[in-house]
């Protein structure tokens, strides 16, 4: 089965986060990457896939990024992806999820692989629709958060996270596209051996712009700002044992549950 | 004709949940409600398309088909698609499930579109409010496009309570739907395990996050759970890491509680978490990051490393009870 995950580069979640002078997005110098968790969890899925089905197959891991996405994807090499696609571009942030979508599926369509996987959100913008986009462009059937994946003799059938504690199993023919929810899967790491091949693996780079000509966005992203808060927060200061001592005077006083 | 669509969701055998009032207020904010068309789809649409006339302000659109229960991608997405073209709206509304996150974003893309998902706010403009970092800022969205703009809303984000009582009519609008236009086989929704713990009707919970870092930390926030009598709850995180069992999740895809005292100890506040803790009654936020939004809930705060806090509060909460 050939296998490709969509990753993403996004902002590490333990980054400061700062509005720039536009307004617009966030200053760009402060942060740490970090490949996007769910998709993290949607590699993982395909290398397993791979391994249970005996090591056929082949696993590409597809990142559109900047240049200095190249580290998610050295990442997912040195996980065991077997090569990447990186499409290159700058402007991730000010595209829209269709715009972003068009990429990708023009990138895949080249491939013809069996199944799609991408994480279900990403962790920066968190539109949680690419993945469900490429599937409708490619005309492939799609399912969403889904917590495994296992072949069946037409196809896949996968378990879908429903709200409230409840799941679903679905069959699906392939070739499909499954976006992928976090917990069904414990992600590795990669080991000394893996980070050494990742280096003789290939990396192919793709301008965004031989592969879909820009249109204008259907949505924008006019500013950005800092959440108002929608309660007055008391702050209790200090420190540890003197902030616990006013909290818990206040629960005794105010809460009255102590 | 012009107007606005939302599109509500019935789940099997229980009355329509609160998140599509929601979004009916929501659809009420972008036009006059004459404009404004509640729209229900599955085989049986009867019994939902009653209760929503009952708080529709003029219009029920009632769309039934064989195909569309149980739920599929295929079977919604074709029934939507002519319904759209043929009701030409300007905007369509839909609350931000677990359902509409699968087939929304298809929804749009076959008109060209591009879907706002997890709005919270709609202000003039319309400008539509949308959380991005993980609820640590705010983006403000327009749509830019000629056509319908297509949106779903965050749940709790908007009232549920609606004006008054109407009667809306209900229009029947009948799709052809091949059943080879469905690729996929859903199966019965099922339950992991029976839930041994109701959170819901604890009094006091103590909720733990990615903060504690490690499963080994684990015993401090037990023993402050302990001291206060509290039940032990966790975000999603601590859960798929299988520190803590499943059925101790707060959040959309675990339980939602409403305790009088919800102490969230090194949880950032993603809003999957929020969405199952912000009703409860007295929020206590323990977090290193003085930006987390969880301080957005919270009514008390403290700032600093929950290694330090949270066994210092467990001491003082011994020594109060004595």
């Amino acid at each position: 089965m050939k296998i490709i995950v969509a990753i993403k580069q996004v902002p590490d979640r333990e980054s400061q986060v700062r509005i720039d002078d536009s307004g617009k997005w966030i200053v760009e110098s402060d942060l740490q990457y970090a490949m996007n968790e769910p998709d993290a969890h949607a590699l993982e899925e395909a290398l397993q896939l791979k391994e249970k089905s005996g090591g056929g197959g082949e696993v590409v891991v597809l990142t559109a990024g900047p240049e200095s996405a190249g580290t998610v994807i050295r990442e997912a090499l040195a996980k065991g992806a077997d090569r990447a696609i990186h499409v290159l571009c700058d402007d991730l942030a000010t595209r829209d999820a269709l715009s972003v979508a068009r990429l990708l599926a023009a990138a895949v369509k080249e491939e013809s692989p069996d199944l799609l996987l991408a994480g279900l959100q990403s962790e920066d913008l968190g539109y949680g629709q690419t993945g469900v986009i490429v599937a409708e462009l490619l005309g492939l059937p799609h399912a969403t958060l889904i917590l495994n994946v296992e072949k069946t003799d037409t196809g896949v059938r996968v378990k879908r996270e429903l709200e409230e504690g409840w799941f679903q199993s679905i069959e699906l023919p392939t070739p499909a596209v499954l976006t992928i929810q976090s917990g069904g899967n414990k992600i590795r790491y990669a080991t000394l051996m893996g980070i050494k091949r990742a280096k003789t693996k290939e990396v192919r780079q793709i301008a965004s712009s031989s592969l879909v000509s820009d249109s204008a966005a259907v949505v924008v992203l006019d500013k950005i700002s800092l959440p108002t808060k929608k309660k007055s927060t008391q702050m209790l200061a200090g420190t540890p044992k003197e902030a616990v001592a006013a909290l818990v005077e206040k629960l005794r006083l105010e809460v009255h549950v102590l | 004709m012009s107007g606005i669509l939302v599109v509500l969701e019935q789940r099997a055998h229980k009355s329509l949940a609160r998140i599509n009032w929601e979004a009916l207020t929501a659809a009420l904010r972008l036009g006059p409600p004459a404009s404004v068309a509640a729209v229900i789809l599955g085989a049986d649409t009867q019994a939902a398309a009653a209760e929503i006339a009952a708080k529709a302000p003029s219009r029920v659109i009632s769309v039934q088909h064989p195909l569309l229960t149980p739920y599929t991608a295929d079977g919604t997405l074709a029934a939507l698609q002519q319904l759209i073209q043929f009701e030409n709206p300007d905007f369509v509304v839909f609350p931000h499930t677990y359902q509409v996150r699968d087939y929304a974003p298809a929804l749009a893309t076959r008109f060209g579109q591009v879907l706002l998902s997890d709005v919270t706010a709609i202000a003039e403009g319309p400008v539509f409010t949308r959380q991005i970092m993980q609820g640590r800022l705010n983006g403000s969205y327009r749509h830019t496009g000629s056509g319908a703009c297509f949106l779903s809303v965050q749940a709790g984000a908007f009232p549920a309570e609606l004006p008054e009582p109407r009667t809306a009519v209900i229009e029947q609008f009948s799709p052809p739907i091949d059943a080879a236009q469905i690729r996929t086989t859903p199966g019965e929704p099922y339950r992991a395990a029976a839930q041994a713990v109701d959170l819901s009707s604890a009094q006091l919970i103590v909720g733990v996050g990615r903060g504690i870092k490690s499963q080994d930390n684990l015993p401090i926030v037990q023993e402050l759970a302990t001291a206060l009598g509290a039940e032990l709850a966790a975000s999603r995180p601590i859960c798929d890491n299988g520190w803590l069992p499943m059925e101790r999740q707060v959040g959309s895809s675990g339980q939602t509680v409403a305790p009088k005292l919800y102490i969230a100890a090194g949880i950032s506040g993603a809003i999957q978490h929020l969405v199952g803790m912000k009703g409860s009654q007295c929020i206590v936020a323990i977090n290193k990051d003085p930006d987390a939004p969880i301080f957005e809930v919270a009514d008390y705060g403290i700032v600093g490393d929950l290694m330090e806090v949270v066994p210092a509060l467990t001491a003082a909460v011994k020594a109060a009870k004595q």
